[in-house]
């Protein structure tokens, strides 16, 4: 197994951590965390790839990927917070008026 | 095994188990800090593939703020510890599937192949010239549109966030 | 030097944009009054100065575009908004401004205490405004924006009184109507565009750009056509055959209202196209048949129902549209000069006459109002001896009364024989002459009679009105009187501009100078017309004889008026009782009105209750509740897999990746 490979396998590792705690927490901050988790775990990738290959264009979508992270991190908490001062809770099963 | 691997090695296990901890910690404030941890490891990794401004950028954008913003978030709600509910075939399933996932990608990456498309930027080139201001070239000149286009972005979720949490919705 | 010209159109504009938005704030009726009345005004004043400065010019130059700005540029397609100064335009201006100034002044006492005062005002000078818009413009596009304009806000004004229901009809009468005719404009305005730029190519909608290059149009053929869409929007806004109905009845609105419609502006607006596109109408002379066959029979047709009405108003719209019908005789056999001067004649003694009405019927309301008599205030039965009472009143409108029958000395004897004349002796039709001649004629018979008859029930005999509310009945203020006293004088002095040759020369040589003055606009359409037929030399002593004939018809007409209504008012009834059925077919407006309703109306009501009931219903709603229910069907099955639990969607995504890389790697 060369150095990539090696990133790489990482990267999954974490990747399937982060999508084991979305499917398994009810906490709508720890799920977010999660997704958080999954994002680094890409940027991991895309990290190793760029270097890999020599070529810096994956590490500017690294950058783009934290941007964009940042926006869904204030939009995010900012729903979450609106969302407690309704319901009291933040327990992704209280979202529940779409329910039939 | 030379010294880098074995500091791989060591940054991979903290790695993982702090990952782990994010996901199994009943308190959320524990799962942040875990999460903190994790998002250093992957400075670290950046480091050694030759990219500390993204490595920088790691621990000001992650660690630093959004993490910041996270906690901040939660103590300001004030969660309760969720120990009370407990969903056992949910807790299965998602982990079943999680696996299911790592061991497919572990297939995917033993098996493929990445061709050595060798590029301009090598080790050589980032040491001799520095990695901020290649990275600041390719940004100005390809990237410029995309760039500008991000800092739209930034500004509709600034106003979306004060809105959202500005007001008590009925 | 023609820079100002703007501000004619500007000064209406901006009096409606003040009455219309500040009017329910300001309140004051004299303030709104006097702003619209000004501005009007205002525009007057610019117009005088126009014209003068107009007639300061060498008459081969007295055609100036002022452009204001390009309004749309779309290949070849211009239209500017720009504005034509020509004697004809300018004419028309002095006409607008000037009566409608007039009528301004008189609303201020007729609307007194009217609900809405602002509201009527704002209407006002916006009507204003769009037909000087109309006058003015100098391509297609802009006149036909004052053209829609004038016929927006007849649609307004005849429905001012909205809670009455017959009013509300009308004004929808009205504007459909016109709807019609505007629809033959717009195909004659995209016929003519088209037509010259492809076989010419000259793209262009201006009127100066047109009568340049009017040479090039055959004659007959495509010309027809256009002429022939020209004339159906004419007949529309200038209520004649077959598109007239609407204009008996927009005597709904209020009486100033009809004065404007039907003497300063609107009704003219087809004549006056009609007239600055003479250089067209020309070349085409089986549209000039149909001009002056249209014209003769509504001029005759119009008359005959004038006789046998009650209601004062409807009186003076039959008579609207029989003097229309004269008009559009005299564009009709190539007399343009004489069209357009019965219109200004006509709009001197026909305001008079509606403001004269509209006096009358005031003050009656007044008087029934005291006696809390419901009687019709507008009903000549009910009235009668009111020269007593009203002696101003009376006096105007016995002058314009006599006007409109062509009792010489007075303007509408100049104007109405000059195209009886030009009926029996122009050369363009041949044989048809005598007919149109005998059309207008009759026609003039039967206007001496029904509106002296008016005169007679109205002012002489004794007063008819419900008991006690006599002496109710009294003078109108001063605001109302004066208007009127201006236009009596105008109905007298406004023939002078048009002298025949033949009584001129009896003065030492008087020339004719509205020939002169408005000889530039149709010099074009009259050399053609030289060019193509041969005028017949009449002789003097004929001439002289047919003029007197034309006052022997009307002093005919008067005779018989004053021998049924005056001496022996018993005749009438008798008359009646003995053809009874003439008088019924008469007396309903020939049944017009029913006709088209069979005809037309009641065949389109038919047709759209069919698309309602059978298409709309069974075909559109069915397919949009079929697809609503289909989806319903589905969704009632298929939304039992959101069961609203994020993590059953989130590994569902989860899965959905898996299956994804799965894919890749067993691939």
């Amino acid at each position: 197994m060369d150095n990539l490979t090696n990133y790489l396998l990482v990267s999954a590792v974490l990747f399937s951590i982060g999508t084991i705690g979305v499917l398994t927490r009810k906490n709508a901050i720890v799920m977010f965390m999660c997704i958080e988790l999954m994002l680094n775990a890409v940027n991991l990738t895309f990290v190793a790839l760029s270097r890999h290959l020599g070529n810096l264009d994956g590490q500017i979508f690294v950058f783009f990927i934290m941007t964009v992270a940042a926006a869904e991190a204030a939009v995010g908490l900012a729903l979450f917070i609106a969302f407690f001062n309704n319901r009291e809770s933040i327990d992704v099963d209280d979202a529940n008026l779409m329910k039939w | 095994m030379d010294i880098s691997s074995i500091f791989f090695a060591i940054v991979t296990i903290v790695a993982v188990v702090s990952a782990l901890l994010v996901v199994t910690c009943k308190n959320p404030i524990n799962s942040a800090l875990s999460l903190v941890l994790t998002f250093f490891c992957l400075a670290t990794y950046y480091a050694m593939l030759d990219a500390p401004f993204m490595a920088a950028v790691q621990i000001i954008v992650y660690a630093g703020a959004i993490m910041v913003l996270i906690v901040f978030t939660i103590m300001l709600l004030n969660i309760r510890v969720d120990a009370n509910k407990k969903h056992v075939h949910q807790v299965a399933l998602g982990t079943v599937t999680g696996i299911v996932t790592l061991l497919l990608s572990v297939l995917f990456l033993t098996r493929g192949k990445v061709a050595m498309l060798a590029g301009p930027v090598t080790s050589d080139v980032i040491n001799q010239i520095g990695h901020t201001e290649l990275i600041g070239a390719v940004m100005f000149t390809d990237f410029l549109l995309p760039f500008e286009v991000t800092s739209i972005l930034l500004l509709a979720a600034m106003v979306g966030a004060v809105i959202l949490a500005k007001k008590k919705l009925s | 030097m023609f820079d100002n010209v703007w501000l004619i159109p500007l000064f209406p504009l901006i009096g409606f944009l003040i009455n219309g938005l500040l009017g329910k704030k300001i309140k004051n009726e004299t303030v709104i009054g006097s702003i619209g009345a000004f501005a009007v005004l205002c525009s007057f004043i610019v117009s005088v100065m126009t014209f003068l400065k107009l007639i300061g010019l060498p008459a081969e130059e007295r055609v100036i575009n002022v452009k204001i700005f390009t309004w749309i540029t779309a290949g070849h397609f211009n239209a500017d908004v720009a504005f034509l100064i020509d004697p004809l335009s300018c004419l028309m201006l002095l006409v607008v401004t000037g009566i409608g100034f007039l009528i301004h002044v008189y609303s201020i006492g007729y609307m007194h205490g009217e609900e809405g005062f602002y509201r009527f005002f704002a209407y006002l000078n916006l009507f204003v405004f769009s037909m000087l818009l109309l006058v003015t413009g100098n391509n297609l596009l802009l006149m036909f924006v004052g053209w829609e304009g004038v016929g927006l806000c007849s649609y307004l004004l005849i429905g001012y009184y909205f809670h009455k229901k017959s009013a509300g009809d009308a004004g929808k009468k009205a504007f459909v109507m016109n709807r019609v005719g505007d629809f033959g404009f717009l195909l004659g305005t995209f016929t003519l565009f088209w037509y010259m730029g492809q076989t010419n190519n000259i793209w262009t909608i201006q009127f100066t750009e047109l009568a340049k290059n009017a040479n090039l149009l055959p004659t007959g053929g495509v010309v027809t056509v256009i002429t022939l869409c020209f004339f159906l929007g004419a007949t529309g806004k200038s209520a004649q055959i077959p598109l007239y109905t609407w204009l008996p009845d927009a005597m709904e609105g209020p009486t100033p209202v009809s004065a404007l419609i039907h003497a300063a502006t609107m009704v003219t607006a087809g004549v006056y196209m009609i007239g600055r596109m003479s250089y067209l109408f020309i070349r085409s002379p089986e549209t000039m048949t149909v001009v002056a066959l249209v014209g003769g029979c509504t001029a005759l047709f119009a008359a005959t129902i004038g006789t046998a009405q009650n209601d004062i108003k409807r009186v003076l719209a039959y008579s609207t549209v029989s003097q229309l019908g004269y008009m559009f005789l005299a564009m009709g056999v190539g007399a343009f000069t004489a069209g357009i001067f019965h219109l200004m004649t006509h709009a001197f003694f026909k305001a008079c006459l509606f403001l004269g009405s509209g006096a009358v019927i005031h003050s009656m309301h007044g008087a029934l109002h005291h006696v809390h008599s419901h009687d019709d205030a507008q009903d000549m039965r009910n009235m009668g001896g009111l020269r007593k009472h009203m002696p101003l009143t009376f006096l105007t409108f016995l002058i314009a009364t006599i006007a409109i029958a062509g009792i010489p000395g007075f303007s509408g004897f100049f104007s109405k024989d000059e195209i009886l004349w030009q009926a029996f002796s122009n050369p363009l039709h041949g044989d048809l002459n005598i007919v149109l001649w005998g059309m207008g004629a009759c026609a003039a018979l039967l206007t001496a009679f029904y509106m002296f008859r008016l005169v007679f029930m109205t002012f002489f005999g004794t007063c008819r009105i419900k008991e006690g509310a006599e002496k109710h009945l009294h003078e109108s203020p001063m605001v109302i009187v004066i208007p009127l006293l201006v236009l009596a004088l105008l109905s007298i002095l406004g023939g002078y501009l048009g002298l025949p040759k033949l009584i001129g020369d009896l003065f030492g040589g008087v020339p004719n100078y509205l020939d002169q003055y408005l000889e530039p606009v149709f010099a074009n359409a009259n050399q053609y017309m030289l060019a193509h037929v041969h005028p017949e030399q009449h002789s003097h002593t004929l001439e002289w004889g047919m003029m007197a004939a034309s006052v022997v018809i009307a002093l005919i007409g008067i005779s018989i008026a004053a021998l049924l209504y005056l001496i022996n008012p018993e005749l009438p009834k008798k008359f009646t009782t003995a053809f009874p059925a003439l008088h019924r077919a008469v007396y309903n407006k020939w049944y017009i009105d029913e006709l088209y309703d069979f005809m037309i109306v009641n065949p389109c009501k038919a047709l759209g209750r069919f698309l309602w009931k059978g298409f709309d219903v069974l075909v559109v709603d069915g397919v949009v509740n079929g697809v609503a229910s289909t989806v319903m069907a589905f969704g009632g099955v298929i939304r039992y897999m959101q069961s609203g639990l994020i993590y059953n969607y989130a590994w569902s995504m989860a899965l959905g990746v898996v299956a994804i890389v799965a894919y890749y790697v067993f691939k």
